[in-house]
């Protein structure tokens, strides 16, 4: 059946696709451990400020470690980096802006997991959507050519009559 | 032609993972501090706690500024690197005591030897997020308006030094290296 050619190209291409977002994506923007792997003692003024305490250090890159947020890694730098994430939330009112700014201006863009569209990062963003172009173009593609050979004109020329009608009768239960 | 697209896709998986993993070693991280002015500060001098001490007292002449504790095997390693500098160089070097025992770090500069002009107490390390460190030893170079010029994260060895902090240090003024070093570059 057509769609059945069609389904395996799209499950080999899909296989491709994985591989090509694993290679782009590790180490790039995607934290692997969310869990903190060590508590620390904060007191926070309200929940509201501790809510965002937890959003923050997981949105935070740990500088150390290639790719883990400083929620969950024990390096003495992220444990540094949540006491001032906590300083700034606590006693100096900062806003969560802020403090990504705050860490921005001191660690550079590797310590966001979501990087500011620059042009040292244009790549990161415009790659991906690029290969979606590229694929969104060869699925319409793939779709196409199978229409095209599901209705092949069968040259029945040559048989006789009663081997002709069997042939149309099988391609149209189809 | 549909041999083509294959081909296609094969050759951008081979170019993406020579891209990734082309990167090679990233513990290093380009510091966002460079061309920017040394941060202010309010952090108390190891030797005597109740004098605090700002960014006042690192500008004006040109300073090595280097983040260190005793619980960090490769401040150990450059110590003997630091004292050399000082020796050859009229640089003021600054130590930063970084998340440390005071105790400790005043027994372990009595023991190895004291080549700091001034060290500073930063217990917390707050001072060393304002700098964005890291881990210890990181070595930053200040120019006498105060700002950061150069950054090593890890040991000011014999060629960091030559190749990298000492060209820098001549470049803002000839006469701060001593003479026999300063020729032998």
């Amino acid at each position: 059946m057509w769609y059945m050619a069609l389904m395996l190209r799209l499950a080999s291409f899909t296989t491709i696709l994985w591989l090509i977002a694993y290679g782009l994506g590790v180490g790039v923007n995607t934290p692997i451990v969310f869990a903190a792997s060590q508590v620390d003692v904060f007191t926070f003024n309200n929940a509201e400020e501790e809510a965002r305490y937890r959003r923050l250090i997981a949105e935070i890159r740990c500088p150390k470690c290639m790719n883990t947020n400083i929620a969950g890694s024990d390096a003495t730098s992220a444990q540094t980096l949540r006491v001032a994430v906590h300083r700034l939330i606590v006693q100096e009112g900062k806003s969560d802006q802020e403090v990504l700014a705050f860490m921005q201006d001191r660690y550079g863009d590797f310590v966001l997991y979501d990087p500011p569209l620059s042009g040292k990062t244009w790549i990161i963003w415009l790659l991906p959507i690029s290969v979606g172009l590229v694929i969104v173009g060869f699925i319409l593609r793939l779709l196409r050519q199978s229409k095209d050979v599901a209705r092949p004109d069968l040259d029945l020329t040559g048989l006789d009559p009663a081997t002709q009608a069997r042939l149309k009768d099988i391609i149209q239960d189809q | 032609m549909s041999f083509y697209i294959p081909l296609g896709v094969f050759a951008l998986i081979v170019v993406v993972f020579l891209l990734g993993f082309g990167l090679g070693n990233r513990t290093e991280l380009p510091s966002a501090l460079i061309d920017k002015p040394f941060p202010a500060f309010a952090a108390p001098d190891l030797f005597q706690p109740d004098q605090i001490l700002g960014r006042a007292q690192i500008v004006g002449r040109p300073a090595l500024v280097n983040v260190w504790a005793t619980w960090c095997p490769t401040c150990a390693a450059e110590h003997e690197m630091l004292i050399k500098i000082t020796e050859r160089a009229d640089v003021r070097l600054i130590g930063i005591n970084y998340k440390d025992d005071p105790t400790k770090a005043i027994a372990w500069l009595g023991q190895f030897g004291n080549p700091y002009d001034l060290v500073l107490v930063d217990d917390q390390g707050l001072l060393g997020v304002e700098l964005g460190v890291y881990g210890a030893p990181e070595t930053f170079l200040v120019d006498p308006n105060g700002s950061i010029v150069y950054k090593r994260v890890g040991e000011v060895n014999e060629r960091i030094w030559q190749q990298e902090i000492k060209p820098r240090l001549i470049a803002m003024s000839p006469d701060v290296v001593h003479g026999l070093d300063a020729a032998s570059r």
